[in-house]
């Protein structure tokens, strides 16, 4: 069952925990547009357009990277939950390796 | 048992109550004590002092050798007791028997005659063990040898029987095998009986095997027959546990020359050799009998291990509290040995140094001990008066230990000195958050160290814990503190993670932005506008309420706007605080009494500072509030005079230069760039106090006590005359020491006039580290997050999204937390200690370290873990 050792599952658990926070809250930031993030979309540079296909591929990008952070931060809350199982599993069959060692 | 911080004020038996308490301002009053203790009650007097931990007792005989002193012998059984305990631990380590851990304070130390319980149970115990482990090798070698027959029997059963049925057609005479009852029959037919083989049988190891058979060879000259089988079963070495690889080996060989020399060859080589009977029957009716006795031994194998288990486990259940006991009494008569017999062996008088806030609490704890100890006279303890330096001893809690630690690292404050460390719970975390300053890092930090906090129990128990954690978690309340005040400085630079926060919304605004594109410059990123704060369109003419405007961090002029900030606030800073550490000196010498000092020292060095470093930042501040960019002229902000160039013109008494640019900032009729009228002036009276102040400093002192000196002897001689005694002493030394103080206060002079320049000009790394911590976390978010968000197209983005951020966040941890961390706690540290404390600070004292069971049973606990490390390998 435990496919990695309990220290790096609690690493990872960690890690998803912020990452699940984090990217949440900058995908709902850049889903608002704020200005932090405008060089943070993807956004072809160098390109000719007139201010309206300025505006609707900026309002795309946006939307775009905004997107991508929720479904990471899904992402991390899948792979919390696999950590938190193999903590336990590790947790379980650790008790028991104790057990019977003499 | 923390000792709690206390405000004692102090009625006790001295009779006068002091307005000093017992807080981290100042190390606590000490006195140095007599105790006479009657020789009954010593052992538990002293136990008592150790439960308490509050006197440090000085040895009364430190000419006597180890083996000399009165309690050599107690000493001794104890460290054998303790060789016991330590032989008993090993065993019962390598058993891999759990110990069960209790918890150490609550054993008190044992009365002298339970030691002779205690030792006699802790010798049966050891014999017991030794004698178990001894049977158990002894049987293990017999198992072995046992086996190493069943073996040798079972192979050369193979080779035998082979050659046995050949045999039953071969006639008597041609029967290969020498048969003992047939030679007395053949005892005429020598010649047959020289046809007959002989055999040895015999179990050697593999390795030896190839130079066993040649060496055969030649002395044999090839009249020898080796056959060899290996054996598959792994063996165990008896003793040392090593597995061994055996073979066995038969040898053929005619006639009895060749039988000793085989015999001896066997010798050489340490092959054990069994005798091999020659008829079949003989050797099946061995090898039942063999069988048979190594079933019965292996019972008795098992026994043994059961049994030398049982023992452990039973040691192990009493193992701690006896090393605790043992440990008590050893370090109990450790101090009786420092105590010296007057009277003809009747009382014990040992000197010590109390916390005079303590005594009360001392003397019951002594009473105590001669109480349980049953002595009709009751101990008492006096105070001594002496000329030695008194050790400092700070009271601390678990939350101002580490502070205190960081101050002791560079030098323990001299007895009755002001104590920094104080003032270094808020001004360390302080100045590493400046340098620090990223609300997102100080988060990260914070939820580290709450952990810790939260976890403090469990964690301090555990017994295996890395050195570099144990450094972390000796320091989580400074580290603590270090990130909820980077949370608060990440907040006013608007700095989490590199991006800033728009809470109120900015006061900058972009209504009168305008792009406009034509056919030959087309609309890109990367285009700017400049923003003038003079328009009220794009900015309302108001400050941000709180922090730096978030739209500082789309500008790209944001680094030139912050660094003339945060240098000015690092040399507002500095200054405060290396003028707070020159107001601390004043208390040091109102403390000691020295009055002259305050003129000849205290006022020049704080009018020097303030005078022209305290001017530098009134400048800062009168810049801050006179000019600004919705001023009129000559208040306007391309009018603002340069105050570097100010300063050094002050320094230098040079006049400014000309220049028609800022023909209309003029306020006199001088080509100044006055920000005041009479700046000019006061700069120059300014400069002049301050180089007045360099000779006060350096000339002051000595001259002061020239003149004592002068005044005393004048005053000696005049008594001299009177009493018509002829003394010559203070003729040399006197002149030789004014030389000295001369030296010594010139290099202070030098030190803290050239000091203040370079000291402030230090305070910049507070500037420079927040600088490169800004950029270094610009920079990993640009060149690691963005690829993610922005390179990609469509949904990969996110999966690259899921697979950058965790490398982000190592790459936030290892760098901008731990390294940034270290380092900003490295420059904070010096500033302290270099930059405050060369002040005020002398830091010659000594530390405080009381007699605690405690302490002895920590360090023997540290002592402990070196020594299973070396057995575990």
């Amino acid at each position: 069952m435990p496919l990695c050792g309990q220290k790096s599952s609690v690493c990872c658990a960690v890690l998803s925990v912020w990452g699940g926070i984090q990217l949440g809250i900058t995908g709902a930031l850049i889903y608002t547009g704020s200005p932090a993030f405008i060089e943070d979309i993807p956004l072809a540079e160098n390109a000719n357009w007139s201010p309206q296909e300025w505006e609707t591929n900026l309002h795309a990008g946006y939307q775009q990277s905004a997107l991508n952070c929720w479904i990471a931060a899904l992402l991390y809350l899948v792979t919390f939950c696999v950590s938190t199982h193999q903590y336990w599993a590790n947790y379980n069959t650790g008790d028991q390796f104790k057990a019977t060692q003499f | 048992m923390d000792l709690e911080m206390t405000e004692v004020a102090f009625f006790n038996g001295t009779g006068n109550c002091c307005s000093d308490m017992g807080t981290l301002f100042k190390s606590e009053l000490m006195s140095r004590c007599q105790l006479y203790l009657p020789p009954e009650a010593a052992y538990n007097c002293v136990a008592e002092l150790g439960e308490l931990g509050l006197a440090q007792f000085v040895d009364l005989n430190p000419d006597v050798s180890a083996f000399q002193r009165q309690f050599v012998g107690e000493v001794k059984r104890c460290e054998e007791m303790e060789r016991t305990l330590r032989y008993v631990e090993t065993e019962i380590v390598k058993e891999k028997v759990g110990i069960a851990d209790e918890s150490e304070t609550s054993i008190p130390a044992p009365a002298p005659r339970e030691m002779v319980e205690l030792e006699a149970s802790l010798t049966t115990m050891e014999n017991n063990l030794r004698e178990v482990n001894i049977n158990y090798v002894a049987l293990r070698k017999n198992h072995l040898e046992l086996s190493e027959l069943k073996n040798m029997l079972r192979k050369t059963e193979v080779f035998l029987s082979e050659n046995q049925l050949n045999l039953q057609e071969l006639d008597e005479n041609t029967r290969l095998l020498d048969d003992a009852s047939e030679r007395e029959k053949d005892i005429e037919d020598q010649a047959y009986s020289s046809m007959k083989f002989n055999i040895t049988g015999g179990v050697i190891d593999r390795a030896r095997l190839l130079a066993f058979e040649r060496m055969l060879w030649r002395v044999s000259k090839g009249n020898v027959f080796l056959k060899v089988a290996e054996i598959d079963e792994q063996m165990e070495d008896p003793g040392s546990g090593d597995v061994l690889n055996k073979a066995v080996f038969i040898i053929f060989f005619q006639g009895e020359a060749l039988r000793s020399r085989v015999k001896k060859i066997c010798e050489g080589f340490h092959a054990s050799v069994y005798p091999c009977p020659d008829s079949g029957v003989e050797r099946r009716e061995m090898l039942c009998g063999v069988d048979t006795r190594l079933s019965d031994l292996s019972t008795v194998l098992t026994q043994t291990t059961e049994h030398r288990h049982r023992l452990l486990v039973a040691a192990a259940a009493t193992l701690r509290s006896s090393y605790v006991k043992v440990r008590k009494m050893k370090a109990v008569y450790h101090v009786l040995n420092m105590f010296s017999q007057r009277d003809g062996g009747r009382v014990l008088i040992g000197e010590a140094w109390l916390p005079t806030a303590d005594i009360p609490d001392i003397r019951a704890a002594v009473n105590t001990g001669a109480q349980t100890a049953g002595a009709t006279i009751p101990p008492t303890i006096e105070k001594v008066h002496t000329t030695e330096q008194h050790p400092t001893f700070n009271r601390t809690n678990k939350y101002t230990g580490g502070f205190q630690s960081l101050v002791d690292a560079y030098g323990v404050n001299t007895y009755r000195e002001v104590n920094p460390s104080v003032y270094t719970i808020a001004t360390f975390p302080f100045l590493f958050a400046v340098m620090f300053g990223d609300a997102g890092h100080g988060a990260i930090m914070l939820t580290a160290t709450l952990w810790m906090i939260i976890k403090e129990k469990s964690l301090e128990s555990k017994r295996n814990i890395s050195e570099i954690f144990n450094i972390f978690f000796g320091g989580r309340y400074i580290v603590f503190l270090m990130s909820i005040f980077s949370i608060y400085t990440g907040l006013i630079y608007n700095d989490i993670f590199s991006k800033s926060f728009n809470i109120f919304g900015s006061h900058w605004s972009s209504k009168q932005m305008s792009f406009v594109a034509t056919n030959s410059t087309p609309l890109s990123l990367g285009m700017s506008y400049m923003l003038d704060p003079k328009d009220n369109n794009s900015y309302h003419s108001e400050p941000y309420p709180f922090g730096v405007d978030p739209v500082w961090q789309s500008a790209t002029n944001k680094i030139g706007f912050l660094n003339t900030y945060k240098m000015k606030i690092s040399l507002i800073f500095g200054v405060i605080h290396m003028s707070f550490g020159v107001m601390l000196s004043l208390w040091n010498k109102i403390s000691k009494k020295l009055y002259h000092q305050i003129f000849l020292e205290f006022i020049p060095q704080i009018v020097f500072l303030l005078g022209i470093f305290g001017y530098l930042v009134t400048m800062i501040f009168i810049k801050w509030v006179m000019y600004g960019a919705n001023k009129a002229d000559p208040f306007s902000e391309h009018c603002a005079p340069n105050l570097l160039i100010t300063f050094i013109n002050m320094m230098l008494m040079k006049k400014a230069d000309v220049d028609i640019k800022m023909d209309k900032c003029h306020t006199s009729l001088n080509y100044e760039i006055d920000m005041y009228p009479g700046q000019q002036e006061l700069q120059k009276m300014l400069l002049l106090i301050g180089v007045l102040m360099v000779p006060i400093m350096l000339l002051g002192k000595p001259l002061f006590i020239m003149y004592r000196r002068r005044q005393a002897r004048a005053r000696y001689d005049s008594l001299r005359d009177e009493l018509l005694e002829p003394q010559q002493e203070e003729g040399g030394p006197v002149e030789e020491d004014f030389g000295e103080i001369m030296i010594n206060q010139g290099i202070h002079t030098i030190e803290y006039v050239l000091g203040s320049v370079s000291h402030t000009a230090s305070y910049l790394r507070l500037w420079a580290l927040s600088l490169a911590h800004a950029q270094l976390s610009e920079v990993l978010w640009s060149m690691v997050m963005r690829i993610a968000l922005a390179s990609f197209k469509g949904y990969a983005g996110a999966i690259a999204l899921y697979l950058i951020f965790a490398f982000w966040c190592m790459l936030t941890i290892s760098i901008l937390c731990l390294m940034e961390g270290l380092s900003a706690f490295l420059h904070t540290l010096r500033l302290h200690w270099v930059e405050f404390q060369s002040k005020f600070y002398e830091g010659a004292g000594y530390l405080f370290m009381p007699f605690s069971f405690r302490e002895s049973l920590k360090q023997a606990a540290e002592d402990d873990k070196e020594v299973l490390k070396t057995i575990a390998k």
